[in-house]
């Protein structure tokens, strides 16, 4: 009895532990202090209306929406092709080839984020959006292309074959049949590229330049020089924003299947 | 169409993007540290080995790999044992329940890594939560908590658990319930059936999130970074420091190299101990 009671202790501890730093920046970002103190002494929207002051952190966010949706656009347009490709033939090479295109999610980013770096330098596309872009791409295609890749699996064939047997041109049954019967995966892909390109920060480290910087880069050194609950408001959204995203994957095809490795 | 140009034409794209961000400046990367630096701060002309003799010769960078791979094992360890009672008890709750718990589980892996280590800042920092809390237990002074490597290791630990679930949720689906109740009906006490039974099966699933949980920690970096304050030097912050702070690509690119290999040999060791696993 103990025993259980004990073991239910543990787990409400564990599943608090574990949201305790999503969760507890939405109290902080309400704080009437002007430093990081717990409890806060009275509660505010200060820090909200100076988020609004903050030119640097709200231009930074512009860039990072607009960036976050050039990459979903090109990832979809890439990524959907080659998933198709991948997901419906067999062919020689077809293991290894899946292998080198999800290879960048498995190695250290910080690695990734150098070795662009170096050629980036070459090329005059630090600080650039075509810069960014790519370096978003690194990630965020393959990301895309896995997701994809499991919805495109989870097609049922006898659907498309009906359509040809009716007598559709190929064409056709991919507009008609295949096209719609991905969109909850496509939608999924598009969440989830959307979400790992807003919120990519190691790599955008390396190749942003001063004039041209994200929201996550301009969080990380607002953090590093100086900690008050100015970046718990940012924080309060993001969580927000997340949560969004969340709800659409599990409605387009369950998150832990959109995200499971 | 011939299948082969239709197949061209669609993975086209995908392989040039990989072509142009990944594989050519990793391969450049991996060439780069048998260059040097000058000492004006540019680029040597190679091939040389003088970069790589800076680790036989300075041992500190042979230490940040030890720390490095010691830290790693550290958090591993205790994120296996913060994950598998949760694992283990959303794999046995009713189903209408476990998908909200799975929902609730891994959400925080969508959230940004500043975001989560801010969120510890706040709860371990010098005012923060956990420091009001022991003073309101009568602690006159709360041990630091932030800028070192407890307060570190803490948050990756909590960053790592969604991945570690996941892993182990995955592993559970070869348990079966009519298995431990006939062990637990042959006489077995439960914490045997747990040892004898219930470990064995979820093993290969624990073996790929301590895999998982050992390579994000050495690849990790926003967190030592910010939550270590300078003071948690691991080889993901130093090759930042020497690739934007010194200047020193050669440098950076061995280090590279070495968490690579790093890397290869946690995959070398997962599969060995997976086939004893599994024989």
């Amino acid at each position: 009895m103990i025993g259980k009671t004990l073991h239910k202790v543990l787990i409400v501890l564990l599943f608090a532990f574990l949201l305790a730093p999503v969760v507890l920046v939405i109290p902080m970002s309400f704080s009437a202090d002007r430093f990081l103190v717990w409890p806060p002494s009275g509660f505010s929207l200060r820090w909200y209306s100076a988020l609004l002051g903050e030119t640097k952190l709200m231009e930074a966010a512009r860039n990072s929406l607009v960036l976050a949706l050039l990459v979903t656009a090109a990832a979809l347009a890439i990524g959907t092709p080659a998933a198709l490709a991948l997901g419906r033939s067999r062919f020689r090479g077809r293991e290894p080839l899946i292998a080198v295109l999800t290879a960048p999610l498995l190695l250290p980013t910080i690695v990734l984020a150098l070795a662009l770096l170096i050629v980036f330098v070459g090329y005059g596309l630090i600080g650039s959006w075509a810069g960014l872009l790519f370096a978003h791409l690194l990630v965020a295609l393959p990301y895309g292309i896995r997701v994809l890749m499991t919805a495109v699996a989870t097609l049922p064939p006898a659907v498309e074959e009906a359509a040809a047997s009716l007598g559709a041109p190929p064409r056709s049954v991919f507009r008609r049949v295949t096209l719609p019967l991905m969109m909850p995966g496509v939608a999924a892909t598009a969440a989830i590229v959307f979400l790992v390109s807003f919120d990519e920060v190691v790599i955008s480290l390396f190749v942003v330049g001063p004039e041209l910087t994200t929201l996550p880069v301009a969080l990380f050194r607002y953090v590093e020089s100086k900690t008050d609950p100015l970046v718990a408001a940012v924080s309060a959204l993001l969580v927000l924003l997340t949560l969004g995203v969340v709800v659409i994957l599990e409605r387009a095809m369950g998150l832990a299947r959109a995200i499971g490795r | 169409m011939r299948p082969a140009v239709l197949a061209g034409l669609l993975l086209g794209p995908a392989l040039l993007v990989n072509l142009g961000t990944f594989l050519v400046p990793i391969i450049n990367l991996a060439l780069l540290s048998f260059n040097e630096v000058r000492p004006s701060g540019g680029v040597g002309p190679g091939p040389t080995l003088s970069t790589w003799a800076i680790l036989f010769d300075d041992p500190y960078y042979m230490e940040i790999v030890g720390n490095s791979i010691g830290v790693s094992v550290m958090v591993t360890g205790f994120t296996v044992l913060a994950g598998y009672p949760v694992a283990l008890f959303i794999h046995r709750a009713a189903a209408r329940w476990r998908n909200l718990l799975v929902v609730a589980c891994i959400s925080p892996l969508l959230v940004s890594a500043v975001v989560r280590t801010y969120g510890w800042m706040v709860i371990l920092g010098d005012n923060g939560i956990v420091a009001a809390a022991l003073r309101g237990l009568g602690m006159a002074k709360a041990p630091r908590m932030v800028f070192n490597l407890t307060g570190v290791a803490i948050a990756l630990v909590e960053i790592l658990m969604p991945t570690m679930i996941l892993c182990l949720l995955a592993g559970f689906g070869r348990l079966n319930a009519s298995v431990e109740e006939a062990a637990a009906s042959l006489g077995a006490p439960p914490w045997r059936v747990f040892l004898r039974v219930v470990l064995p099966l979820s093993l290969p699933g624990i073996l790929l999130g301590c895999l998982l949980a050992f390579v994000l920690t050495v690849s990790s970096f926003i967190t030592p970074k910010l939550l270590g304050g300078g003071r948690v030097i691991l080889l993901a912050t130093e090759i930042y420091d020497q690739a934007i702070v010194t200047l020193n690509w050669p440098l950076a690119a061995v280090l590279s190299v070495l968490s690579l290999g790093v890397f290869g040999l946690a995959l070398l060791l997962y599969g060995r101990v997976l086939r004893l696993v599994e024989a």
